[in-house]
């Protein structure tokens, strides 16, 4: 039977400070979903460029406006969604970070880091204001459990 | 942990040890300012060191950008040393890696500055 998503959602102000709220509980659903060291590193680095650009860009540090993250856990995936209130952008006009003209510019390259470290990442503007970024991570498989003894006779000498 | 930062000299090459995190808001602007002051008191040949570092972000990154460019802009080099995997994995995907020098050994990143730098004594 398939079981229900686990499902975890936390409001924060638009502070820096409180980021690592949201990364905390990021490592914990990594470790949850099963993944190794060097994924942990890598989910929270999407999760923290995710928040912390709804913080910068989004809500332009507005502390009346929150960042809105919730976290899915499935059999096979862990989804992140980080909503902010600002004005929206459009994401195709955003400059490419990996063009050598903008490969010295000192910002622009979260987006990148999200789209490289996640299986799925998708922005679009939501409905009633804002950003929302959904990243996806498909779960590792299952470690094999180890090869039963043989409890056959034969094998050496026979 | 927050950034901490311990200052070091060999000659006339400064080496900053740089111990936690360099991330969005205080890590990023404490390594802008050590590096600027560095840069307004004369010194032009600077060693990062990120051993002890844990954690880097976009903003950190831009960081290192902008004090590579300072620094190149004022005359002088800032190197990188003993970047772990998971840094140098972040300048790889945004081909960055090109664009530092980079050391895995500290008398390496030393003598790379030349005439500028005092050479380690060797025993023996």
């Amino acid at each position: 039977m398939m079981q229900a998503e686990k499902v975890v959602e936390i409001t924060i102000a638009s502070s820096l400070e409180l980021i690592d709220i949201i990364t905390l509980t990021a490592d914990h659903f990594a470790k949850l979903s099963g993944f190794d060291e060097e994924e942990l590193y890598r989910i929270n680095l999407a999760v923290r460029e995710s928040v912390a650009n709804a913080i910068e860009h989004g809500n332009k540090y507005n502390a009346e406006k929150n960042v809105e993250a919730r976290f899915g856990l499935t059999e096979l995936r862990l989804s992140v969604s980080i909503r902010d209130h600002g004005a929206g952008f459009d994401p195709e006009t955003l400059p490419d970070p990996l063009d050598p003209e903008n490969l010295l510019n000192p910002a622009g390259r979260g987006i990148l880091y999200m789209r490289s470290f996640m299986d799925q990442v998708d922005l679009v503007r939501h409905p009633e204001g804002g950003m929302q970024i959904t990243m996806v991570k498909n779960r590792p498989a299952p470690s094999s459990p180890p090869p039963a003894p043989e409890t056959s006779s034969g094998g050496e000498g026979k | 942990m927050q950034l901490e930062i311990r200052e070091r000299k060999i000659g006339q090459i400064v080496i900053l040890d740089l111990t936690g995190k360099i991330t969005i808001g205080d890590g990023s602007n404490k390594l802008r300012d050590e590096v600027n002051r560095l840069l307004e008191i004369g010194e032009r040949e600077i060693i990062l060191n990120f051993e002890g570092t844990s954690y880097l972000d976009s903003s950190g990154i831009g960081e290192l950008i902008s004090r590579h460019t300072t620094t190149k802009n004022q005359g002088g080099h800032l190197k990188l040393l003993k970047l772990p995997k998971k840094i140098r994995d972040l300048l790889t995907v945004t081909k960055l890696l090109g664009v530092f020098e980079t050391f895995e050994n500290e008398q390496d990143a030393v003598l790379s500055f030349g005439v500028l730098g005092v050479v380690p004594q060797q025993n023996g």
